[in-house]
């Protein structure tokens, strides 16, 4: 996912030894104005695999120090047939503010439905991912405040994930951690899911040591690992909590599961 | 010199007006109560600690000692209940030492919240003050700008109002330590499950004029699930570039070394990973 939306602004000033950013010594606003934004946060996540993908999110909406329900989906079914979309392979998961995320639920989803009216066919997810880029830069200069992932199966049926930046630059992957607690959750994918920092115990000393090379995981471990990454989540975040949605998508459909999560 | 250094204040001035952003002090987002009842005086508060929206620690001890029958619930910045406290218990016992009388609870309050008012609210300390004297049990809650008040029940923090609700809904005269006891971690309850910035467990003071009880961990309603998954790495799946023994001898040219045997280390012991 390109991060140009959350580039850091360049830096001119003094060297300091804080995380944030200076915040450019801009003139204070005169008045606040309306700001529509809010961020509901929460997390998402999505893993790939040989034959199926897994997206998964808590059910925790805040506002603030408050939670306004335990129980919000951010994983959406597209497509299928009907209000309930039965039938339907591809799964959008949203974080962010929540109002955005499900506008363009409602409108990806009509999309994606009126494509089968017109073509008579089912759209393959590398066109609904190309979509839902487009649905994205199209309010370039008023962004859904959303950061989106794509799941489902591609024409060879293997598991497809694309992940999103709020204005539509996209990219698929094999994995994703998406919203509040996405600093949390990445680096333990990049190390658990691509072996990132691993090497072979076997192989030689030093330099001469050579990656764990990553390879496509079983469902279960992946599932596994999704439920360690959200009760680890819920640790160390107080946005993240309350209930695991999770689904998997695979050949035979779509299997939905919720689970219980800390409360606190 | 005693009190605080402010040689920093006119180069921090100077940053800060470039658009350096101040550093982020650890808040206890906290939920913190008291209630008188008819033998004495109850405090609780959760144990959560946070820094913005990241939990800093899952089970920190907002409960301070003021004397052996004065204790103080702490919200707002984590350094500042921890340091005013400290002070304050300090100060109180040689104030006790000089008049060869047990401190009282108003004098406790009263010298917080003139340390308080005088630093202009900068000492982000919001306080819940409870204990026994000769002259009775009192509950208090001191503002960081130095406001006081007295009541039979009182809230504060981020959770205060979920744990007001509480209160006034259940709260009774006249209640025995044993309600007394249970509608404090009720009301603590309602800010861990209803406030993002209260959290994990529950601790509870009761003091008496006979004496103190300190119930460390009194409700743990959030012990972490089993992880599905074990991650323990082989050994050699770190790459090392370069590796340099240095010996003791070495190191005791740069540091004093002191050798301490293995008797028990005392304290809490700090939660890990199985």
């Amino acid at each position: 996912m390109a991060s140009l939306f959350h580039a850091p602004m360049p830096s001119t000033g003094p060297g300091y030894s804080f995380s944030a950013q200076p915040t450019a010594a801009s003139a204070p606003r005169q008045h606040a104005g309306f700001y529509p934004y809010t961020d509901n946060g929460g997390s998402t996540l999505g893993i790939s695999g040989a034959t199926f993908t897994i997206l998964a999110g808590d059910t925790r909406s805040t506002s603030g120090y408050n939670i306004n329900t335990r129980h919000a989906p951010k994983l959406f079914k597209i497509g299928g047939e009907g209000p309930d979309n039965l039938n339907a392979r591809i799964v959008l998961s949203v974080v962010g503010f929540a109002a955005d995320g499900n506008a363009l639920k409602e409108r990806l989803d009509t999309v994606v439905k009126m494509y089968r009216y017109q073509h008579g066919k089912e759209i393959s997810v590398h066109a609904c991912a190309q979509r839902l880029s487009h649905i994205l830069y199209g309010k370039r200069f008023f962004p859904y405040y959303v950061t989106a992932i794509l799941g489902g199966l591609d024409e060879e049926g293997k598991g497809a994930l694309y992940s999103y930046d709020p204005v539509g630059s996209y990219e698929r992957e094999q994995c994703r951690a998406a919203g509040a607690a996405s600093s949390l959750i990445m680096p333990f994918l990049d190390n658990q899911v691509n072996l990132k920092n691993q090497y072979d115990p076997m192989s030689g000393q030093g330099l001469e040591k050579v990656q764990r090379v990553p390879e496509p995981l079983p469902k279960e471990t992946v599932e596994e690992i999704v439920r360690d990454a959200f009760t680890s989540a819920v640790e160390r975040h107080i946005e993240v909590g309350d209930g695991l949605q999770m689904m998997v998508i695979t050949k035979e459909g779509i299997e939905e599961t919720f689970s219980p999560l800390k409360e606190d | 010199m005693p009190g605080f250094d402010f040689s920093n204040h006119p180069r921090n001035l100077a940053l800060h007006s470039r658009g350096v952003p101040l550093p982020k002090a650890t808040s206890t987002g906290t939920t913190i109560v008291g209630c008188l009842y008819s033998g004495g005086v109850v405090i609780a508060a959760d144990t959560r600690a946070t820094s913005g929206p990241i939990v800093a620690d899952k089970n920190c001890e907002k409960l301070h000692y003021i004397s052996p029958q004065i204790w103080c619930a702490g919200a707002g910045t984590a350094a500042d209940t921890e340091f005013t406290t400290a002070l304050i218990s300090s100060n109180l016992e040689l104030h006790a030492l000089s008049t060869g009388r047990k401190p009282r609870v108003v004098t406790v309050m009263t010298m917080l919240k003139q340390h308080l008012f005088r630093y202009q609210g900068h000492i982000g300390a919001y306080l819940v003050v409870a204990g026994c004297d000769p002259t009775g049990a009192h509950l208090f809650t001191v503002h960081a700008h130095g406001s006081t008040d007295k009541l039979p029940y009182v809230t504060m923090g981020s959770g205060s109002l979920a744990a007001m609700s509480v209160f006034e809904t259940q709260w009774t005269n006249e209640m025995s330590r044993d309600a007394a006891v249970k509608l404090c971690a009720e009301a603590i309850q309602a800010g861990i499950w209803n406030d993002l910035g209260s959290g994990s467990n529950v601790d509870v003071c009761v003091i008496t004029q006979e004496k103190t009880e300190l119930l460390r961990n009194y409700i743990t309603p959030n012990v972490r699930e089993k992880k599905m998954r074990d991650y323990k790495f082989a050994r050699g799946t770190t790459a090392v570039l370069d590796q340099r023994v240095i010996t003791k001898e070495e190191i005791s040219k740069y540091v004093t070394v002191q050798e301490i045997g293995d008797e028990e280390v005392v304290g809490e012991k700090m939660e890990v990973d199985s």
